[in-house]
């Protein structure tokens, strides 16, 4: 083996070390959570954690349900503002906007993602929670608070991803569509959207993962009351903040609750990371 | 004498600065295969553009002068240019089926009319797929991905799409540049079968396609129309010296 080879070898054994090492920190994270997670819910039943609507963890009562129906009301709403308005944007950037225009206006929504996301909440508890408790009833610390907050917070993602993939339509369809007398909007809506629309939908799961991880600013305008909302304006605590607010003092089964929930968290974004890759290696492969 | 049924005067067309068509004159007549050759670069291609104001989508074009579609001057304040390009079908170079199915394809426009009357698409289909000569290949699987077709399909039901649109001229912009041999033979077919509903122009690269199909023959260079006339004369006794050069491939 000459020098050069042997020097090949090293550099490709260090890199391998290197890119296992990250893998495997994902991997012992996901050993934790499960190690500390499952006994109990094994211990419990894993109806009770799914389908028990109490949270009273003093009186060894683990019901998750609340938390779960939470997180998917605050996302669900989140999807509800975030994509129309994302893609309304992307839209407009990439088929109607002068080219100077998305070069300003792209980088600035990026911008968002930048933000701390305690900022948002504080932003929200400053001006949404009361815009809504005097507007709408209620204690404005609500799922509409949150959802308002976590739509804009998921704009970035859903917009970039978006724009990406309508950019990716080749030109050729629309000018076809223009030849055959359709407009710009009917070229948009019947030809550009439907052959960008496996990007799109992955930039929408991954805006949902992002929503439904997010801790911060949910715990900040949500109210945080483990009890299934009766309403968009009553207050709701999700699967994220159960755990963020109660991990500094748990202890015992209350803190093998906690991973419990977390455990349960985790699934839900594995589902959905899936769900993205999926589609996007579909939207390639064509 | 024919009927005229287009009349180009004193065209020019300018892509910011530079001037990409200059002081065209010519006329097609209807129900003849008008084929337009010259080397790249020529104004071809930009010339069949403005006719049905494709041109428009490009940032910094503007023209000069006159073109006179069936009587009414397409640059006009009060044209509908969407139904302008009904009127003139477009074929482009690389087929573009849209990624919808093969009958979505060629009712892709008519349902843009608003018609949505299944019978009468189902008839609208059979019977542009037939004028394409595509039908008997794809009869079976109409309802299958348009993007599967080969690529002589492909241009065939490019062809056949605009043909649903019932226009009265047809616009080829290379058709069979990216074709083996015995695809382009069927288009020229189709063509020619064509010509009897419909008039065409055909832009080409290759000389000798012009030679087997059109009636008459304009030569474009640089911007010029160099000359235009019966494809027999322009081939056998070129009236000027850049033609003959260009034909006998001098240069291109």
């Amino acid at each position: 083996m000459t020098r050069l080879e042997k020097n090949d070898r090293l550099v490709r054994l260090g890199l391998l070390m290197i890119a296992l090492s990250a893998i495997s920190v994902l991997a012992i994270i996901t050993l934790f959570i499960f190690e500390q997670g499952t006994p109990i819910m094994f211990r419990y039943g894993f109806k009770s954690f799914l389908l028990g609507q109490d949270w009273y963890p003093s009186e060894k009562s683990f019901g998750l349900l609340p938390m779960i129906v939470g997180s998917l009301m605050v996302t669900f709403g989140a999807l509800i503002i975030g994509v129309p308005l994302g893609l309304a944007s992307a839209i407009f950037l990439t088929e109607f906007s002068h080219r100077r225009l998305t070069r300003i206006l792209k980088p600035v929504i990026e911008l968002l993602a930048g933000i701390p996301s305690v900022v948002y909440g504080f932003i929200g508890l400053m001006f949404l929670v009361p815009f809504i408790r005097d507007n709408f009833g209620g204690p404005g610390l609500s799922v509409l608070a949150a959802s308002l907050i976590l739509g804009i917070m998921i704009l970035p993602t859903v917009i970039s991803i978006a724009i990406d993939s309508i950019r990716a339509v080749p030109d050729s369809y629309r000018e076809g569509s223009i030849a055959l007398g359709a407009t710009r909007w009917q070229t948009v809506r019947m030809v550009v959207l439907p052959a960008a629309r496996s990007g799109i939908i992955a930039g929408i799961i991954l805006g949902m993962g992002r929503a439904i991880g997010e801790t911060m600013a949910v715990i900040m305008v949500a109210g945080n009351a483990a009890d299934i909302p009766g309403s968009i304006l009553a207050p709701v605590r999700t699967l994220t903040s159960n755990i963020a607010l109660e991990m500094a003092y748990a202890s015992g089964e209350h803190r093998e609750a906690l991973f419990a929930t977390g455990v349960i968290l985790f699934i839900i974004i594995m589902i959905l990371n899936t769900i993205a890759n999926v589609t996007s290696t579909r939207q390639r492969k064509k | 004498m024919k009927q005229r049924g287009i009349l180009v005067r004193d065209f020019s067309h300018y892509y910011g600065e530079n001037r990409s068509l200059n002081n065209i004159n010519l006329d097609v007549y209807r129900n003849e295969i008008l084929g337009i050759i010259g080397p790249a670069r020529s104004g071809k291609s930009t010339f069949l553009a403005c006719l049905n104001r494709l041109n428009d989508l490009i940032p910094g074009s503007r023209v000069e002068g006159k073109i006179v579609v069936d009587d009414q001057d397409i640059y006009g304040p009060e044209v509908d240019v969407v139904a302008l390009r009904r009127k003139l079908g477009m074929v482009f170079a690389t087929p573009v089926p849209l990624p919808l199915t093969i009958y979505e394809n060629i009712v892709f426009g008519v349902r843009l009319l608003g018609k949505n009357n299944r019978p009468e698409l189902d008839e609208i289909v059979e019977d542009s797929l037939e004028k394409a000569g595509l039908w008997a290949e794809v009869k079976d699987r109409l309802h299958t991905s348009a993007l599967k077709l080969s690529g002589g399909q492909q241009q065939r039901l490019c062809i056949a799409r605009v043909l649903a649109l019932k226009p009265q001229y047809i616009m080829l912009d290379e058709p069979t540049s990216g074709l083996d041999p015995i695809s382009t033979m069927k288009i020229e077919d189709s063509l020619r079968t064509l010509k009897k509903d419909y008039t065409i122009i055909l832009v080409t690269n290759n000389t000798k396609q012009a030679a087997r199909v059109a009636d008459r023959t304009a030569f474009f260079l640089m911007g010029e129309l160099v000359e235009i006339d019966e494809t027999r004369v322009v081939f056998t006794r070129p009236s000027d010296k850049r033609t003959e050069a260009y034909l006998e491939g001098k240069f291109g």
